[in-house]
């Protein structure tokens, strides 16, 4: 891992300059580790020096409007001041209201946002796991036109969502081919029960390749004599599949799958522009967010985007304590690394290298 | 005995068509539809018969302003790209190569941040846009952009710089570079590839945001094109313009397409090594 070994008579360049600038490290023994305590010390301000500007751009994109949120929710919105009769300039402050609303007068629309908003994740990903599964263990039993396979999945992924949105708004026009194709007039688009299944179908059918491209990366690490071995005691196909490739690639399938639950749970566009907004058939709660923002009560949006936010925490929290999602693989620490790679292995059946590389 | 073992040599590439034409089977629906005319924009034959380019005529009128909506959409893309890996590339160096405290921990938050529901930060940052009059604005659009676009190219980054053996620089160094001209002579021209695919991938990411484009503008000369696509309007009040719309989708997206079958090699190894690893 990124250790960095200098070497010997070699201290690097920038630690020479401020001897004195030693930080924070336990000072080691003084002949076998000083070139490595000097070489820490600077390798620790070039770090700095080079992370710093990412972490200062994310502070201002990401934590201090999470803060802003957080405060905002707090507020009503701007509106008739009772004394002077006047629209008034200031939000008044309301507390906790944006929040306990959500139990009385604003919870319809609400609870409706989340239950859609769980409905479309767990569905999509439901189906786009098994049917990116499915396609994975059949690209990896092609042996040629691959690249022309790994092209053409990436083609669904490549459409702006945006785009799809129109795509399979046209699609499921009255008059559009999918009902020419069941031969039967639904009004896909239009709000209703369809209108959460035509959602589904198109998120399914962009997303699902991308599933399939990973686990086909997570496939092609299993080494052959694995499966080989398999037949020989006797397993049939099935047995293999779920002794084998499935713990195997489990891994990678389950920060896949991570990933893919965290966007649905953010979806916006695809809604938005299928079905259109305020449709509650298929409001979730960035919708429902957006809208608020839009019409300028950002009281209540920001308590509706506080609570999304917690959401997608935790089921991040989730699927990284109880399932074991390892997020940051093989970055970071060595040691922390290591220790949880080992307790890893322990409870797999076979060690299989990390490093997905989709070979031609 | 022949024949199922026919079938088995024949079943995969069956498979692999049925993969293939799941994947392109809508977006061939959208090529074709923007190429029917406007009065049999509802056949359902599958090849547009009178070939037409009448939707794409459309599109390109002034009154729709698309052009201009691609030029918006090329700068805050194109900005967002390059500041997000200008600033990933040093970071990605430090947390490939160095060693430091909290290591785990900075790698840890800037994958998470990556994971924000969008709106939860956009919501605040359009007050605080609207506040300083940053409302129809390029930065409005690119800053917030950042929140996703730099998390994915630290990421991609680090696993492009793991990947290249530390002697190289060790072997600079010894030579008299310093680690910086190390890292400029030896680390950037050969992490190059790795610089381009995630640029791509960055670029893509980028290309397709609607929510913040949406939110932060509601001037038509400054939406990007995906939302002013969305926003097509027809020649009545009633109408779908479902034919220069498509069109439009075709011309967005085809960039990508190009782009994604080009180097798709490049793109698969991007994308599973941040993703999957």
């Amino acid at each position: 891992m990124a250790d960095t070994k200098v070497p010997p008579g070699t201290a690097a360049p920038d630690s020479g300059s401020a001897p004195g600038s030693r930080t924070g490290r336990p000072s080691s023994p003084p002949k076998a580790g000083r070139t490595r305590a000097r070489a820490t010390a600077g390798t620790g301000r070039l770090a700095a020096l080079l992370v710093s500007p990412t972490l200062l751009v994310l502070t201002i994109v990401v934590i201090y409007p999470t803060i802003m949120a957080l405060n905002e929710s707090l507020y009503g919105p701007k509106g008739l001041d009772p004394k002077t009769g006047f629209i008034s300039n200031t939000e008044p402050f309301v507390g906790l209201r944006n929040y306990t609303d959500i139990f009385t007068q604003a919870g319809d629309r609400f609870w409706n946002a989340f239950w859609n908003t769980t409905l479309f994740t767990v569905v999509t990903v439901s189906l786009e796991t098994v049917i990116g599964v499915a396609m994975a263990l059949i690209m990896a039993k092609a042996f040629r036109g691959r690249a022309l396979v790994r092209a053409g999945i990436l083609v669904p992924w490549a459409i702006p969502t945006a785009i799809s949105g129109l795509l399979w708004r046209w699609i499921f026009n009255a008059d559009g081919i999918a009902n020419v194709l069941i031969g039967h007039q639904v009004l896909w688009t239009a709000d209703g029960f369809q209108a959460k299944i035509a959602v589904i179908i198109a998120e399914v059918w962009k997303t699902s390749p991308f599933i399939g491209l990973l686990v086909l990366a997570g496939l092609q690490v299993i080494p052959k004599e694995v499966y080989e071995a398999a037949r020989i005691d006797g397993a049939g196909a099935l047995a293999r599949f779920w002794r084998i490739t499935l713990p195997l690639v489990k891994p990678a399938l389950l920060v896949a799958v991570l990933f893919r639950c965290l966007d649905a749970l953010r979806m916006f566009d695809l809604p938005y522009i299928l079905i259109g907004a305020q449709k509650g058939s298929v409001e979730t709660l960035s919708m429902l967010a957006q809208n608020e923002a839009s019409n300028v009560r950002f009281g209540p949006a920001s308590a509706y985007a506080v609570l999304l936010f917690l959401y997608v925490f935790l089921i991040a929290l989730a699927f990284v304590r109880l399932l074991g999602a390892d997020l940051v693989g093989e970055a970071g620490d060595a040691g922390g690394a290591k220790r949880r790679r080992a307790a890893r292995g322990r409870r797999r059946a076979l060690p299989a290298p990390r490093r997905a590389e989709v070979t031609a | 005995m022949t024949l199922t073992a026919k079938w088995r040599q024949w079943l995969p590439y069956v498979g692999v068509a049925a993969v293939v034409a799941y994947c392109l089977a809508p977006f061939y629906w959208m090529l074709v539809s923007s190429l029917r005319r406007s009065t049999d924009i509802f056949s359902t034959s599958l090849f547009p018969h009178p070939l037409s380019f009448e939707n794409y005529r459309a599109v390109f009128s002034p009154s729709q302003g698309f052009s201009r909506a691609l030029l918006n959409s090329l700068i805050v893309a194109g900005v967002t790209t390059a500041l997000s890996l200008l600033l990933a590339t040093f970071t990605a160096y430090a947390m490939a190569r160095l060693e430091f405290r909290f290591k785990r921990l900075i790698l840890t938050l800037i994958i998470a941040t990556s994971m924000f529901p969008v709106v939860s930060i956009v919501v605040p940052l359009l007050k605080l846009f609207t506040n300083i009059g940053w409302i129809n604005t390029y930065q409005s659009m690119i800053v917030p952009s950042m929140s996703f676009t730099l998390p994915l190219a630290v990421w991609n980054l680090t696993t492009f710089f793991r990947q290249m053996p530390e002697e190289l620089e060790h072997a600079a160094m010894v030579d008299g570079c310093t680690r910086g001209q190390a890292f400029r002579k030896i680390i950037i021209p050969l992490a190059a590839p790795g610089i381009f695919t995630t640029a791509i991938i960055v670029f893509i990411a980028a290309w397709n945001e609607f929510l913040i484009a949406l939110s932060m503008t509601n001037k038509p000369g400054m939406q990007t094109a995906t939302v002013a696509i969305s926003k097509f309007s027809g020649a009545t009040s009633y109408q779908t313009p479902y034919g220069s719309q498509m069109a439009a989708g075709v011309l967005v997206t085809v960039p990508l397409v190009i782009m994604v079958l080009v180097f798709q090699r490049r793109i698969v190894a991007g994308l599973t090594s941040g993703a999957a690893k």
